[in-house]
């Protein structure tokens, strides 16, 4: 029978310990949250301007990665007087590599798939196959890391038995900022006032003038763009491999959906949620059944209340 | 207008005291109708009146905030879409919804009213009972001849007639029509007029319209909505003359 | 357009009957003629794979419902097989090792993999896999009651397509990770081997080889049958109507999700018989075979071969099975271009697969041939006889 491991545990730790591990692991959830944010919002922008699922997104946070790798190696090589600040230029290099492949790629294939949401399912997983082969001829099958500048390596002890990692820190400060970042966009700019106007009534906003089909490379481009900076953020605390990116894709999508898939207060408390969760089972149980459980457990609630948690309202 | 109660074995359908409403929006506030036993009962407003939202609710598309809706003894608002159409509801929809991949036989098959269950679909089978039945519809809506074809060739017209010949081999006590013949021809709306009074008899029919003339010949009782509320009630004569009717919809 | 009986169900329209008894044909006859046993083998593992793909013809191509994670139903029915083996070759060497002819395990009658890990007592769960005739109803039973409980949680709460296909394919996910770590109970990330017979009769002999693939190939045959009857039936017609407009389909009066359930389900237990299948022919099962890239897999072979076509869901898998060896051998980077390129391709100009390409091209084909070269009489009229009345299909 299933042992359950969170009784016992907890029976094996004195109060102020188990807060220590709550904030430890709750710090670590944060990094995982991180990660799960800079995803899920890439593909809730996508999927909730246009019903596309891009199982490929995952190939998008490894070419991000990979970017930033490239950069690492060539300031490390070149150019080592400019190792502290190569960083944020990496990331935004990686946001521009991914954003220009998925401009191509949604140029060349969604653009033709968009009533045929479940085919652009399989296009998008054909192109993901494809993705991560060529990463696995450009630069081979081995992990590569990226070169940390000093600055984010190490971490901050504010009290004693208590150690929070820069490297979480500058993430999470990512990953909320580029939240906001996007959210500002959606209400202020010109591309997201294309795009609210589009997901209210395609049809009209064609008639207004709107290029919806701009519209949409736009959103798509810019959600890689958002995995592609996920991708930089991986290689702060993980080394990249071809397939890094795919590890994530699965709860990328659980957190879409779980949130409600349209709307991103919802993303948010997903992500969250999910990480803390995964996060907090983690340190009881190992890695993978901590996933599974937390998974298990959010298919079941969506089964219960398949609107997820923020039901985005559009009248039919 | 709240009933005060009606002998509810003249009314094939009440509804009564129905509101529902979007975000605080009411598209349909407490509005109350009765449906005779074998009559048609025409409902008319201008847009945005409420009118389609109320065959939404009838038919079980949309859930009512309050009120309830009497159909044969059961309350429709408590039912799921295919139990009120099992219950002998029937609804043709504004735009014609056919299943474009099937052909006119395929269609009529699908909305014949026996195998609605997963293994008598399975086991169902297409005797000369069947067949008879549908080809009989076919020739009553003037498909027969393309009983064939598959649905999405065919031309608006046709596709509205055949989704009345899948209403009508469903065989409903109960039919909800929305603008039927919206977007025809002069030559196609007379024929459907035909049509239409034909299978009305022996059937209690709630009609949403706009063409005054249509109304005029098949109705026996108009009720009037404006802005999701009741506004009046009569037979066609006394709507036309009514000066509330006049000044908001048929114009001064 | 008359009779609709079973009968006339499974014949179908003549092009349909021809092309299945040219496929029985390649089956029964072609291949045992043509194969050596090896060869034969590989196309029974191949066959066992198949049996999902026809599953998704089910439930994809005419029910719409992408399911992403059908390797789950295929492993269980598999994972059911192999504990019945797995028994009976525990049985076997408890028999041999107290007549000295094989060393016994640390606990006599229980599988080598769990003694491996220390455990003493079979687990509960195997208990009914000690019958035969228990473990082919739990074959069945297991995967169905598990797509039962997932179609219906998902499809009466009207939750879309999308979200489906992604729940699914983290299902299988799950249930790789279950199998892995649950390595007392079912063999871990070795999965289970190591059988040794039967119902008494050896399982690798040429012979036994022989007849498991005799049997994959009579029982996806029949299952292309049982794939004619449901789709020929107003069930079919209403699963096509059920994937193009289902909320219309609700005021025809019908409980959509009673039928999405349905053929879910079936599609499940379809797959359940080639896992097992899969463990009789090959003589294993790994919760690598349980996941996410087996799953795709089978959506490839249906997408190839022909969503809408149970005898094209066949020759998909087996092209596909096929050149997968061949290319992983020699070029394996290509394999993968090559795989990506046929979903692109596949779902932007060939949705109905290569079944949808012989419809379309064959006929003109044929016109062209009948028009340019000059052909004896018989022949002309032997072939459009067989074309015959190949009515539109959907």
């Amino acid at each position: 029978m299933p042992n359950i491991p969170i009784f016992a545990a907890v029976g094996g730790y004195e109060l102020h310990e188990l807060k220590d591990i709550f904030i430890m692991q709750g710090f670590a959830g944060l990094t995982l949250f991180s990660v799960f944010l800079l995803m899920a919002l890439g593909l809730v922008i996508i999927f909730g301007q246009m019903k596309v699922i891009n199982m490929a997104h995952g190939e998008f946070l490894t070419a991000g990665a990979y970017t930033t790798v490239f950069l690492s190696k060539m300031t490390q090589t070149y150019l080592p007087k400019l190792m502290p600040i190569y960083f944020p230029i990496a990331m935004l290099a990686a946001f521009g590599v991914a954003f220009l492949i998925g401009w191509i790629v949604e140029y060349l294939l969604i653009r033709h798939l968009y009533s045929r949401p479940l085919d652009t399912l399989l296009a998008t997983w054909g192109i993901s196959m494809l993705m991560r082969e060529t990463f696995r001829l450009l630069f081979g099958a081995r992990e590569a890391g990226a070169v940390m500048p000093n600055w984010l390596m190490g971490s901050l002890s504010p009290s004693e038995g208590l150690d929070i990692p820069i490297n979480g820190i500058f993430l999470l400060s990512t990953a909320v900022f580029m939240t906001l970042f996007i959210f500002f966009l959606l209400q202020r700019s010109h591309w997201g006032l294309c795009v609210r106007a589009t997901l209210v009534d395609r049809t009209m906003a064609n008639a207004v003038g709107i290029n919806t089909a701009r519209t949409d490379r736009m959103t798509f481009a810019i959600g890689c763009g958002l995995a592609g900076i996920a991708g930089a953020a991986f290689t702060t605390y993980s080394s990249v491999s071809p397939s890094a990116g795919s590890l994530y894709i699965i709860d990328s999508f659980i957190v879409v959906v779980f949130g409600g898939a349209g709307n991103i207060l919802g993303t948010v408390l997903s992500a969250f949620g999910i990480a803390q969760a995964q996060s907090i089972l983690e340190f009881f149980t190992s890695g993978v059944i901590a996933k599974v459980m937390v998974l298990l457990t959010v298919i079941v609630i969506l089964m219960i209340r398949p609107q997820g948690l923020i039901a985005t309202k559009i009248r039919r | 207008m709240v009933a005060a109660s009606k002998g509810l074995s003249d009314y094939a359908l009440s509804v009564e005291g129905l509101t529902v409403s979007f975000d605080g929006f009411k598209a349909v506030n407490n509005v109350s109708l009765y449906v005779k036993r074998n009559t048609v009962h025409v409902v008319i407003g201008p847009n945005g009146a409420g009118k389609t939202t109320l065959l939404d609710l009838i038919c079980g598309k949309t859930k009512p905030t309050e009120g309830r809706i009497m159909f044969n003894g059961h309350d429709l608002t408590k039912l799921p879409e295919q139990k009120i159409v099992k219950a002998g509801v029937g609804r043709k929809f504004q735009t014609p919804s056919i299943y474009p991949e099937l052909t006119v036989f395929g269609n009529l098959e699908v909305s014949y009213p026996k195998g609605r269950s997963v293994f008598g679909s399975i086991f169902f089978k297409r005797d000369s009972e069947v067949i008879d039945r549908i080809h009989e519809t076919a020739k009553l809506v003037r498909l027969e001849s393309l009983i064939d074809t598959p649905a999405d060739l065919l031309s608006h017209g046709q596709k509205q007639w055949l989704e009345i010949g899948m209403l009508l081999i469903a065989d409903p006590q109960l039919l909800l029509l929305d603008e039927p013949v919206a977007g025809m021809s002069v030559d196609e709306r007379r024929k459907t007029a035909e049509l239409l009074l034909k299978i009305c008899s022996n059937r209690s029919v709630l009609v949403i319209e706009h063409d005054m003339k249509f109304v005029r010949a098949i109705a026996h009782r108009v009720t009037v909505l404006n802005r999701g509320e009741f506004l009046a009630e009569g037979s066609m004569d006394e709507i036309e003359n009514d000066p509330r009717v006049i000044e908001v919809y048929l114009g001064k | 357009m008359v009779e609709s009986s079973i009968k006339r169900n499974i014949i179908g329209t003549r092009g349909e009957f021809m092309s299945f008894a040219l496929l029985a044909i390649v089956l029964l006859v072609v291949f045992p003629l043509a194969f050596g046993i090896f060869r034969l083998n590989l196309t029974a593992k191949y066959l066992s794979l198949a049996f999902a793909a026809l599953g998704l013809v089910l439930c994809w191509g005419y029910g719409g419902i992408l399911s992403l994670g059908q390797a789950l139903y295929w492993g269980l029915g598999g994972y059911c097989m192999a504990a019945f083996l797995k028994l009976e070759a525990a049985a076997v060497i408890a028999r041999d090792a107290s007549s000295g002819t094989a060393r016994a395990l640390t606990t006599v009658g229980l599988p080598d993999f769990m003694d491996w890990n220390q455990i003493t007592t079979l687990p509960y769960l195997w208990y009914p896999f000690k019958s035969f005739t228990l473990t082919l109803i739990l074959m069945l039973f297991v995967p169905g009651l598990v797509a039962w409980i997932v179609g219906m949680a998902i499809f009466k709460r009207r939750v879309s397509g999308v979200y489906f296909a992604i729940i699914t394919q983290a299902l299988a996910w799950c249930m790789e990770i279950l199998f892995v770590t649950r390595q007392g109970l079912t063999g871990g990330i070795n999965g289970i081997t190591d059988f040794r017979t039967i119902l008494g009769v050896r399982v690798d002999s040429t012979a036994m080889q022989y007849f498991f693939y005799f049997l994959t190939a009579i029982l996806v045959l029949a299952c292309i049958l049982l794939c004619r009857i449901l789709t020929g039936s107003k069930f079919g017609q209403l699963m096509i109507a059920i994937r193009d407009m289902e909320d219309r389909v609700r005021f025809s009066g019908y409980d959509v999700a009673n039928f999405k359930t349905f053929v879910f389900v079936i599609a499940a237990m379809m797959s359940a018989v080639g896992g097992a299948l899969f463990t009789l022919n090959v003589g294993f099962m790994s919760p690598k075979l349980v996941t996410v890239e087996p799953s795709i897999y089978m959506v490839i072979f249906c997408a190839l071969g022909g969503r809408l076509s149970p005898v094209g869901a066949i020759y998909g898998t087996l092209l596909v099975c096929f050149a997968r060896t061949y290319f992983q051998e020699k070029f394996p980077s290509l394999w993968m271009y090559i795989m990506g390129a046929v979903f692109i391709v596949v779902t932007m100009w060939c949705p109905r697969g290569l079944a949808g390409v012989m419809d379309t091209f064959l006929p003109k084909l044929w016109i062209q041939v009948k028009n340019h070269i000059k052909l004896p009489a018989f022949l002309i009229r032997a072939v459009d006889w067989i074309g015959g009345d190949a009515e539109g299909r959907c």
